[in-house]
């Protein structure tokens, strides 16, 4: 009877089995690579989110000293001051205008996606390619286009051209993220409004619909915070208005907007014009950053909610 | 009824599309019999001479995208790995949103960051600094005064296909079956050796795809471009040089346009860059096969 030690002892290759468990040689190389590249992810990541920081900072620094209640309430006086009270509604009219269009057509794309079309349809399949296609469009050709389009022919440039340069942007965005909600919706949903002998359309209307609202809002308020804050589509077809007077006739004229403040207010020649374009930048971050938050709470309690059913 | 509403709707985005390529195509289409295909090389922008061509902000949109996609790639895999499979759930629920609020960020408030905090930053210390170490490559000339140049807007670039590249890839690792994991770490593979033989290959066509659509995104950009890259003009080796690009050469010339040939060189432009983007998405759609990439885009 040899006893395990015996063993060892007549093999000295073999290691021994009452050494302390630390890694050595290739292990411990193994290991070494391995955190090597956990440090540098976690380091990519701190990247990302100082780059976000100092950005946040650097609008926050530059624009918080010319907030005020006059700046948000007065109309723009050009190079000697003012304030963006009149970009501001027009970018609320231009943006809620561009959501009016593209908010019905969006959502009932994603319907026709998820509801209508069979899942081999060779034209839902098509439509997705498209959606990807406008989804990946540059925006200043958005803007090139709706210039073809409407402003070449009537000669000016108007809020409405702007708006339908919006809308175009937001379309996809809103068709795509509907069709991603929708086909979270319950399957046992769909079934139960089945075999109650409800019609297709009125189980879409009544129930599908309903149980997806959450979701579908998140997509469009993202959508809406992407486009309120284009400049591009803008520059070409909304720039030329009076920069001083409030316009909310889009119809007729151009209309002013926070991007094309902050865009031709930093190029004047002075430094409190440069002042007052990171003050409209930090109006216009803020506002979008909250759209952001306000979404994904939204987003995180219609989960919630789903996951209950 | 509804349903002849839905398809209404669907079709409306396919007359988009058509109108788009319609609308970019006959508004290039006086440049495109005046100058043909040799617009593409010809590198000369002389609006009062009426000789125009695209060689220079071609070469402005691929040197800067390239230049981001290059530097956004790596770092946003990275952060995808990080956010899917390092970080704790509390840290992950708190810097995954912030890395996506990087994308939310106008161009236009990048393009001045670019300007007042990036650019001199560049001229100051990476300029001097990667002449320094790496002078005897034709890219990195001369250090310039302004730090506007084609190499901060490839930066700007970076930072903004950065969240996208990054968010994109999260979603794409946390995809791969807990299983095939757990698998790997029963037989004593590391943590880099999981990734290395699990996750990347399970999820490389999506990650691929996913830094195409970001190149994409970094083709398009006019704004932030125009703000950074420093309106040059020619191709030059040196990255530290201003330059130009397609998006930011439309957005600069399209207001003040100086001869009844512009802007129809200007729409040539915006064709070649059609172009180009639409190559990129259906490339990006056709790499990704079962991932649906663009999807998770949208939101």
């Amino acid at each position: 009877m040899t006893g395990v030690s015996d063993t060892f002892a007549r093999h000295p290759s073999l290691p021994d089995p009452t050494a302390p468990l630390t890694a050595s040689g290739n292990l411990r190389r193994r290991t070494i690579v391995s955190r090597a590249i956990e440090v540098t992810a976690t380091a990519s990541a701190v990247v990302a989110v100082a780059m976000l920081i100092d950005i946040a900072w650097t609008v926050i620094h530059k624009g918080a000293p010319v907030l005020s209640f006059g700046f948000l309430t007065q109309n723009s006086n050009g190079l000697a001051g003012g304030g963006i009270a009149n970009a501001l509604l027009g970018t609320l009219v231009i943006v809620g205008f561009a959501a009016l269009l593209a908010l019905p057509v969006g959502i009932l794309t994603g319907l026709y996606l998820t509801e209508f079309a069979g899942p081999r349809s060779r034209l839902a399949n098509a439509l997705k390619m498209v959606l990807d296609l406008l989804q990946g469009l540059p925006t200043i050709i958005v803007g090139i286009v709706v210039y073809g389009l409407i402003v070449s022919a009537q000669r000016k440039q108007t809020g409405f051209a702007g708006a339908i340069a919006l809308a175009i942007i937001m379309l996809p965005l809103i068709a795509r993220s509907s069709q991603e909600v929708l086909t979270l919706v319950p399957g046992s949903l769909r079934e139960a409004a089945d075999a109650l002998g409800v019609d297709h359309w009125r189980a879409v209307v009544g129930v599908i619909l309903p149980a997806a609202a959450g979701g579908i809002a998140t997509g469009a308020i993202l959508s809406i915070a992407r486009a309120a804050g284009e400049t591009a589509p803008l520059l070409i077809v909304n720039s030329l208005y009076n920069p001083s007077q409030t316009q909310l006739e889009i119809f007729g004229q151009g209309v002013p907007s926070i991007p094309m403040y902050i865009y031709t207010t930093y190029d004047l020649p002075a430094p409190s014009a440069i002042a007052r374009a990171w003050g409209a930048a930090l109006v216009l971050l803020v506002a979008i950053l909250a759209a952001n938050v306000g979404a994904r709470v939204l987003l995180a309690r219609s989960r919630a909610k789903m996951g209950m059913r | 009824m509804l349903h002849g509403l839905c398809v209404l709707a669907g079709l409306i985005s396919v007359f988009l599309l058509v109108e788009v390529l319609y609308q970019v195509i006959h508004g290039a289409s006086p440049a495109i019999s005046r100058f043909g295909l040799s617009f593409i090389g010809h590198s000369r922008w002389a609006a009062n001479f009426g000789d125009f061509g695209a060689a220079g902000p071609l070469f402005g949109t691929v040197a800067s995208s390239l230049m981001a996609l290059v530097i956004a790639t790596p770092l946003g895999i990275a952060i995808g790995l990080y956010l899917s499979m390092m970080a704790a759930p509390p840290v992950r629920a708190v810097v995954g949103p912030l890395v996506e609020m990087l994308a939310a960020i106008p161009s236009v408030i990048v393009g001045f960051w670019g300007v007042d905090v990036l650019a001199p930053f560049v001229a100051k210390h990476l300029e001097p600094f990667l002449h320094d170490a790496f002078g005897f490559i034709p890219l990195f000339g001369p250090p310039q005064t302004t730090g506007l140049s084609v190499f901060s807007a490839g930066l700007g670039l970076a930072l903004m296909i950065l969240p996208i590249v990054a968010a994109l890839s999260r979603d794409l690792f946390l995809t791969v079956p807990i299983d095939l994991k757990e698998g790997a770490a029963a037989l004593g593979a590391t943590r880099w050796e999981i990734i290395r033989g699990v996750v990347l290959p399970t999820t490389i066509s999506g990650v691929a795809a996913a830094t195409v659509l970001g190149l994409g995104r970094a083709l398009g950009e006019a704004i932030a471009v125009l703000q950074i890259i420093g309106d040059g003009s020619g191709i030059h080796s040196s990255l530290f040089l201003p330059g130009i690009s397609l998006a930011s050469s439309v957005a600069n010339n399209f207001q003040y346009s100086e001869n009844k040939l512009e802007i129809p060189a200007l729409f040539y432009l915006a064709l070649i860059l059609l172009v180009i983007g639409l190559t990129t998405s259906l490339l990006a759609r056709w790499i990704a096969g079962r991932f649906d990439v663009q999807r998770t885009l949208a939101r």
